[in-house]
């Protein structure tokens, strides 16, 4: 049994260790200023990955990141870990893309490179965006099921699930798959506890924080690809032959990374970049909590009838 | 953080040596291996850059596994079970990052699987590993006995062990006995030959173990019997695999709590022999206690460096009378002697790095093929500085390790008593590198001959004459013309010293200045050292030459007063 799994990664700004100069004075993130890091749940998102092929060799973990140019150190950190490969993704028409944007380009993608995916894990949410909506937005743009808060992949087995996913429409992935008697187990993080889930592949999974970190970069991988680049790194006019060591990139192909553009995906261009994205952003805010007026309850039967019906009334609960 | 990246003074030590260049080239044999190995290096540039990306990978892991288990590792230690050891959990942990980053073998060829590092990257990694956890670094480090075992072993041995090590099995050297501390010649753990099987067999105990349940154990034992002395002792190779040895206790450490210290029984245990019979001590443990020396001496550093750290938090944190303590002049004179001692021990720790590089480098290539004439001078030369070089680093490291812990708890004040900070563990873990693989007076016993002979004295003279400004005129105007002519002062005292000593003719007399003699030697070299990184780098290392020249020549007016004394009497 092996799988082929993408894990979806992206670099975002340390937002952990803000300095003053942290936000321009028009309210945006100063991204020259804040180191650019793997955005800290995908890692754990790998980590899931990288055990599973561990776990079953011949596995293939390819990790699939948007951005600009230099978002393919995302890429190479994930290879230096262990991952196979990567595709970056990378178009001007990708440009100022809100989560909507974001997950239709990343399932174009993925149906484009990976039809046969069987595994797709990415971090819970990134530090800079912080909506965790993208990993479930890919799963439904592209008909799967998905699991959130991922604490733990436990089994993956053979047999198959009845009478699950009956509710959710063909995947366009699902054609050869379709009756894919692959099924996994995953503890996810719930309020207060853990909660154990069994789904079919292929499916999404969002991994939480918590989740085991990720294993050290490999030294050996590291002197290996420490030279791999996306052509969009290179400096503006130059290819692979003008770059210091050349020959090493005729003779050793899996120093090119994968690069992906818009129409190499076939994308929509009015789904994708600032044309795709329904997301304004009209002001941000620095909101500080100030104690109001308070009143003190005691345990009574009175005192909390009195508080449920005082919540009811103001549609808090119910 | 990170360990590597944060400290700019390690990177500078690699990088800005005019030796490194030589090392790379013969290390990685004109880049034979670029086109047989995907990760080799193709040429000096790239070489370096891969160096700097091993440590930043030693640096990260140290920053966020080995340094935040560093406190629960020392609380917990090892426990003893059914004759083996179990390493406190987060050692685990340690281990396991370590061997996933492939950090194992580091300086072994790649046809074994190791990372053919030089000697002087490994130092690196070594002193970067202990700064987080000084116990575990022992475990970790224990994998450079393998230098002893490719050096000395057969090809068999070679390809069983080697990639086994490269893998992340660990390592120990069994040496010491109840009676055989210092004195290894009266080793007596019995070695016999076993026709039947056609294998040794030993029996016996060994004492002060480190790492003692490990994969793999280099043992002396006296395969000769009824001799006595060093001549009849030789080395084995001890498979963990094969069983037959068990750990009958596990010692309560001052400190290294994370580092096993074990009593062990032999019984009946199979084991290989490793090169010739009765070369075990003369030749082999020789060869591997000058590379153990060298590891202690970069573990002492590490120690000195997070002593530094600790000490700068804290005074910038605490504050008394109003304001931080590292406002006021006594607390910044704790702090800046921490870092000049830092510094001249660094300087004096990389320069034998990489003399050891370049003669274990050449030697190598002496087993393929012959050296040329000039490779064999070249060869005599660094081997011999390295030999000389080596106790130095090890005993003045280790020295300043202790000195540096005191003085971080002396920062503290009161709150360094409690065992609340990581000041207590550093002074306790110190304690230990001016004692294990030869006490401060053993290797003043190693050096004092290139003090007699006059080797530190031509080794100092040749540094004045490399000055980057050697004519008086160009003198002149050096930033740091004062403290140039300062160290000519020492030296001068030195060899007079050295001098009046011999001119006695009595060894008791030698012995008794020896040490005194020693640290002046040391001093001296050091000054000039770290000089010659001021020069190149006046911002990361101007403050430090100062102060350490200052902090050296009280020393060496403290051993020329004590030597003229005692001559006097």
């Amino acid at each position: 049994m092996s799988l082929k799994i993408v894990v979806l990664a992206k670099q975002v700004p340390d937002t952990r260790n803000v300095g003053p100069d942290a936000m321009t004075p028009e309210g945006t993130v100063n991204r020259s200023a804040l180191p650019a890091i793997f955005n800290p749940e995908d890692l754990n998102a790998l980590e899931q990955a990288l055990r599973l092929k561990d776990q079953f060799p011949g596995t293939t973990v390819t990790v699939l990141t948007m951005g600009p140019g230099r978002a393919a150190e995302v890429i190479r950190e994930a290879m230096y870990r262990g991952a196979d490969g990567g595709y970056l993704l990378t178009d001007r028409a990708f440009a100022g893309a809100d989560t909507l944007a974001t997950s239709y380009a990343l399932a174009t993608a993925i149906k484009h490179v990976c039809p046969d995916v069987d595994l797709i894990i990415g971090g819970r949410q990134a530090i800079d965006g912080d909506t965790a909506q993208v990993g479930p937005q890919v799963a439904e743009k592209l008909g799967l099921n998905q699991i959130t808060y991922v604490e733990e992949i436990q089994t993956l087995s053979n047999s198959p699930l009845k009478g699950v996913n009956s509710g959710k429409e063909a995947s366009p992935l699902r054609g050869g798959l379709e009756g894919s008697s692959l099924s996994i187990t995953v503890k996810r993080h719930i309020d207060g506890g853990v909660e154990t889930v069994e789904s079919p592949l292929p499916c999404v999974l969002t991994v939480n924080g918590s989740a085991a970190p990720c294993r050290p970069r490999n030294v050996k991988r590291v002197m290996k690809y420490k030279r791999c680049l996306a052509p969009m790194e290179l400096p503006q006019g130059t290819g692979f032959g003008d770059l210091p060591y050349a020959a090493e990139y005729e003779k050793k192909p899996y120093l090119k990374l994968g690069q992906l553009s818009c129409a190499d995906v076939n994308a929509d261009l009015q789904q994708c970049g600032l044309a795709g994205s329904p997301t304004k952003v009209k002001n941000v805010e620095n909101i500080v909590f100030k104690a109001k007026e308070s009143k003190v309850l005691t345990g009574s039967d009175d005192d909390v009838n009195g508080l449920i019906k005082e919540l009811l009334a103001s549609h808090t609960i119910g | 953080m990170n360990y590597y990246k944060d400290i700019s003074e390690i990177k500078f030590e690699l990088e800005n040596s005019p030796l490194m260049e030589r090392i790379v080239e013969l290390k990685e044999r004109s880049f034979e291996d670029k086109d047989k190995y995907d990760e080799a290096p193709q040429d000096y540039a790239d070489a370096m850059d891969t160096y700097d990306k091993v440590l930043d990978v030693v640096g990260d892991i140290v920053a966020n596994v080995v340094a935040p288990n560093a406190e629960e590792v020392d609380a917990e230690g090892p426990h003893h079970e059914n004759g083996r050891v179990r390493y406190a959990s987060k050692t685990y942990e340690n281990l396991a990052a370590m061997n996933q980053a492939g950090l194992s073998g580091m300086t072994m060829p790649r046809r074994y699987g190791g990372l053919n590092l030089p000697v002087t990257v490994y130092t690196a990694a070594n002193e970067i590993v202990s700064a987080g956890d000084a116990g575990f670094e022992n475990i970790w480090s224990l994998q450079d006995c393998i230098e002893t075992l490719y050096c000395f072993g057969s090809e068999e041995q070679r390809q069983k062990y080697i990639p086994r090590v490269c893998k992340g099995e660990t390592m120990s050297m069994d040496l010491t006995e109840p009676d055989a501390g210092s004195d290894l010649q009266s080793v007596m753990l019995k070695a016999t030959f076993d026709e039947e099987n056609n294998c040794w067999r030993l029996n016996g105990a060994k004492r002060f173990i480190t790492n003692g349940d490990s994969d793999i154990h280099l043992v002396l034992a006296r395969s000769e019997a009824g001799t006595r002395d060093g001549r009849g002792l030789s080395m084995f190779i001890y498979d963990k695999r094969d069983g037959g040895v068990d750990v009958r206790r596990i010692e309560n450490k001052l400190g290294i709590h994370g580092s096993p210290t074990c009593e062990l029984v032999y019984k009946n245990a199979k084991c290989e022999l490793c090169g010739d019979r009765k070369l075990g001590l003369i030749k082999y443990v020789m060869s591997l206690m000058n590379g153990a020396r060298l590891g202690i001496a970069a573990q002492s550093v590490g120690l000195s460096q997070a002593a530094y750290n600790e000490a700068v938090a804290y005074a910038k944190d605490r504050k008394q009378f109003g304001k931080a303590i590292i406002e006021f002049p006594a607390v910044q004179e704790l702090i800046s002697n921490i870092k000049a001692r830092l510094d001249a021990g660094r300087a004096l720790l990389y320069q034998t790095a990489r003399y050891v590089d370049i003669y274990k480098a050449l030697e190598d290539i002496s087993r393929d093929r012959k050296l040329e004439p000039e490779e064999r001078a070249e060869l005599k030369k660094y081997s011999r500085l390295a030999d000389a070089f080596t106790p130095l680093a090890k005993g003045m490291n280790s020295e300043y390790a202790n000195q540096n812990g005191y003085d971080c708890i002396q920062v503290h004040g009161g709150s360094g008593f409690m065992l609340e900070y990581a000041c207590q563990r550093i002074y306790r873990d110190a304690r230990i590198t001016s004692i294990y693989e030869g006490t401060t007076q053993l290797q003043v016993v190693a050096a004092i001959r290139y003090v007699t002979n006059g080797f530190y004295s031509q080794v100092i003279e040749e540094m004045e004459k490399d000055l980057p400004q050697p004519s008086l005129k160009g003198r002149e105007s050096s930033p740091f013309k004062g403290e140039l002519e300062r160290v000519f002062a020492m030296a001068e005292k030195f060899n007079a010293c050295t001098a009046a000593v011999k001119e006695t003719g009595n060894q008791d007399t030698l012995d008794l200045c020896a040490r005194h003699l020693y640290e002046m030697a040391a001093d001296v070299i050091m000054c000039h050292l770290l000089m010659q990184n001021a020069t190149k780098s006046p911002e990361l290392f101007g403050e430090s030459l100062r102060c350490y020249v200052r902090l050296a020549e009280a020393e060496v007016e403290k051993h020329n007063s004590w030597i003229k004394n005692t001559l006097g009497e």
